[in-house]
């Protein structure tokens, strides 16, 4: 173990801000998985495909008058309601959001996601949090994998994370999450600031921890054509990570321009050919266990 | 007289046809020149009019439908008629089997059951032969069945249990792609998933197999049972003597009265009708044509009339819940709306009910009655949903869609079928797949077959066709005979336009045995 845990905290989080869920998702992390998308992200990345997760919405009204299907209202107190039995899924409400957020996302409480989870139960190898970042709302994801873990021992949890986040979240969620997936967008912490308006010290130190506990399920990098995907840089992503387990599982993901919005730095796909090429490179540092998509 | 002179004119002259399926057809059409088993007037007017029906297997065929030998008894004993001593060796038990087949009839005039080639072969498979050793062998048989029995309904099973010989399979299955045979893996909770999951690569590659819950077939037809053709659970050493289909959606069309009335006063004269069909066509089998009699399969114990009965399908049960939900005044469709999901659950078990109640002659099998089918379609079907499906595009998400079909699956002991298109994410994580296919399981299904949506194979309900063979039949023909159905259905369904998705489809056509 890298360190010692402090005892348990229970904690009062039985409700969370949700964008989405998902009943059954092949891409989610192992087998099929249940996954419930969390609204709100603490980084702000060039590359995201999902943007109007990052915010919570503002009850700015922008939207409101443009629904197509009048699915949209203010109510007295000025809040934003989203009526989702006349929602005709036009998204429109996202694309005039300036605040990257959306009118849709719902405080759902664990109790309302079990309900929900009951009847895919049987299909499933787990439930997965995704996000925005599951990690911003450490309480929800803790009481949801607790109840998870009481009714379907069987299922797995998992979080598909950032990574930037403190110790005390993972300390947090130990005894109820199975693993986490962690996106490493750049070793190099310039490049990382410049493409999620971050540092990635607590991102390495978080894939340090969880695989020092067992608990990392595998790194994804993002690999986005002349901006993160250097030879030299690759290849020593590949050294560090194989400093840390030279059996890791490893994705590499090719960037692709679908839902990302207008950039600053400039984003090309990668192709076919320059991720296998990434796979080779990674593969002269370890024996990863390695997919590339 | 006429029609007869003129079909066999075309047959004869065709320049697509090969000289074997004509010989085939040409038979075929000389059975449908006797004439039909005598029927009373109001069975004779359904017939007609096509509320119930015959499957176009012939007026007087003289072989049953489905026929399922006892290939571990054939192998144990050797067969007489054919001269053929016991096998000892891998590639002797080939070569008996393939000779076997060659005798083995059916309505398609080629074998529906090729045996659970796992069980039959694995111990014919010595400790040390190497995997590369036993693949080409494997390899070989695979190519002579599927070049000298060409038709997809030619179908062999395997498992539930993990051994040498169903891992050879797969790895057999996925180098060659071939159309034959089909293929359906027995899968028990004792099954291992890494089994399984070799399977689900297989459908990657080829789609196939099916996957079936084995301790409910164990339930219907106990130890030895097999599933054959498409989608059809037979007992081994049996078979079914004929298909009879009921329309469901004909049925609601002659009948005024709402869902109470249709299963009260509806549905127990139209079953009636259809078993008595039935078994006019069972004592022409049985009693005027005498298969049973003179087939050495039957002669030397390798079938046994006792465990054959009568296949009762319907079809058309979306068309009939979605109206009599409109009569009803309901707006509520079946697989979407639970008062129509009721409706058809309701509908179906009082079916069940009712054949349960109707005795037939020589259904030993069935303990004297019909076994129960959803009849996955013919290519001439434009206005019925096959079985107990939801049509074609108006199906709702995969989980919604299993609790829509499940209830449906205990029912229909001679087999049922739902076709789910799958996202091709799935490949890249096959174990995914393999969690759908135990809880569907799970929850009662009793069939699951899955399609990705980028494979070149088409499943035209429960039987195979390469895309690439369905282009141009009409001028140079296929060598395929089940590909003609499939071109046929293509035509009246838009097949290969719909892509990979669900399709209808034929089971057998007019034209065909």
């Amino acid at each position: 173990m890298a360190e010692a845990r402090p005892g348990r905290v229970v904690p009062a989080g039985t409700t969370g801000l949700v964008n989405n869920t998902i009943e059954f998702s092949a891409v989610d992390g192992p087998g099929n998985r249940f996954v419930v998308f969390t609204q709100g992200c603490n980084l702000d990345c060039v590359a995201c495909h999902n943007p109007y997760t990052i915010n919570p919405c503002i009850d700015c009204g922008d939207c409101v008058a443009t629904c197509p299907s009048g699915a949209l209202s203010l109510d007295r107190a000025g809040k934003v309601l989203w009526d989702a039995s006349t929602c005709t899924g036009t998204e429109v409400c996202i694309d005039v959001c300036e605040y990257d957020s959306t009118p849709k996302a719902r405080t759902l409480a664990v109790a309302d996601l079990l309900r929900q989870l009951r009847p895919a139960a049987p299909f499933l190898s787990g439930i997965t949090v995704s996000g925005g970042e599951a990690t911003q709302q450490p309480a929800f994801v803790r009481s949801l994998f607790a109840a998870v873990k009481a009714e379907f021992g069987r299922l797995t949890c998992f979080v598909d994370t950032n990574g930037d986040v403190e110790a005390a979240t993972w300390n947090l969620l130990d005894d109820v999450m199975d693993a986490a997936m962690v996106d490493l967008k750049c070793l190099d912490d310039d490049i990382h600031r410049r493409i999620t308006g971050g540092s990635n010290a607590r991102v390495l130190e978080s894939i340090r921890l969880l695989a020092a506990r067992g608990k990392l399920y595998e790194v994804r990098l993002l690999l986005l054509d002349g901006v993160n995907d250097a030879d030299d840089l690759v290849a020593a992503t590949g050294q560090w990570l194989a400093s840390i387990d030279p059996r890791m599982r490893v994705k590499v993901i090719g960037f692709r321009n679908h839902g990302v919005r207008p950039s600053p730095v400039p984003l090309r796909e990668p192709t076919a050919g320059q991720r296998a090429h990434y796979a080779d490179v990674l593969r002269t540092q370890g024996d990863f266990d390695l997919v590339v998509v | 007289m006429e029609s007869f002179r003129a079909e066999a004119e075309k047959l004869v002259t065709s320049r697509a046809l090969g000289y074997d399926q004509k010989l085939r057809r040409l038979a075929a059409q000389a059975v449908s020149a006797l004439p039909y088993p005598s029927l009373s007037p109001l069975c004779a007017e359904a017939l007609d009019a096509r509320v119930i029906c015959d499957m176009f297997e012939g007026n007087r065929p003289f072989t049953p439908r489905y026929v399922l030998p006892d290939y571990a008894k054939a192998l144990r004993n050797g067969v007489a008629y054919l001269e053929l001593e016991p096998p000892t060796t891998l590639d002797d038990a080939l070569s008996f089997l393939t000779i076997l087949y060659s005798q083995v009839p059916s309505v398609t005039t080629y074998p529906v059951y090729l045996g659970d080639l796992d069980a039959l072969l694995e111990p014919f498979v010595p400790a040390d032969l190497p995997d590369a050793e036993l693949d080409a062998k494997l390899r070989r048989f695979w190519i002579q069945l599927d070049r000298m029995l060409p038709d997809a309904f030619v179908h062999a099973d395997v498992g539930p249990s993990d051994s040498r010989m169903v891992r050879a399979i797969w790895r057999v299955e996925r180098s060659l792609r071939q159309v034959v045979p089909n293929l359906t893996m027995k899968v028990s909770p004792d099954t291992p998933d890494d089994l399984i999951e070799d399977a689900v690569r297989t459908v990657f590659e080829t789609g196939k197999p099916h996957f079936v819950n084995h301790p409910m077939m164990l339930a219907d037809h106990g130890e030895e049972y097999a599933v054959v053709s498409c989608y059809n659970s037979l007992k081994v050493r049996g078979g079914a003597h004929s298909l009879v289909r009921l329309n469901l959606k004909r049925a609601v069309d002659r009948h005024a009265g709402g869902l109470d009335a249709f299963c009260e006063e509806a549905l127990p004269h139209w079953v009636e009708l259809t078993a008595e069909l039935g078994e006019a066509r069972i004592r022409s089998l049985v009693e005027d044509q005498g298969f049973f009699e003179s087939h050495f399969l039957a002669t030397e114990g390798l079938i046994d009339l006792d465990r054959f009965s009568l296949m009762f399908g319907i079809f058309g049960l979306a068309e009939c819940v979605n109206e009599l939900m409109a009569r009803e005044g309901l707006n509520a469709r079946y697989g979407h709306d639970d008062a129509a999901n009721a409706a058809s659950w309701r509908i179906t078990h009082r079916i069940a009910e009712l054949v349960a109640a109707r005795p037939l002659p020589y259904c030993g099998g069935g303990g004297g009655f019909a076994y129960l089918h959803s009849q996955s379609g013919i290519d001439l079907d434009l206005d019925a949903t096959a079985g107990t499906r939801i049509p074609i595009g108006d199906e709702p998400g995969l989980r919604e869609h299993i609790a829509a079909c499940a209830p449906h699956h205990e029912l229909f002991a001679a087999g049922i079928s739902d076709i789910f298109a799958v996202d091709e994410t799935v490949t890249a994580n096959p174990q995914a797949m393999v969690d759908v296919i135990r809880g569907a399981l799970a929850v009662g299904m009793r069939d699951f077959t899955f399609n990705v949506d980028s494979n070149e194979f088409i499943r035209i309900t429960g039987y195979l066709v390469r895309k690439s063979d369905l282009v141009g039949i009409e001028e140079h023909g296929a060598r395929h005979s089940s590909d003609y159905l499939a071109a046929t259905a293509e035509i009246n369904h838009t097949v290969t336009t719909r892509a990979i998705k669900r399709v209808i489809a034929a089971e057998l056509s007019p034209h065909v045995g």
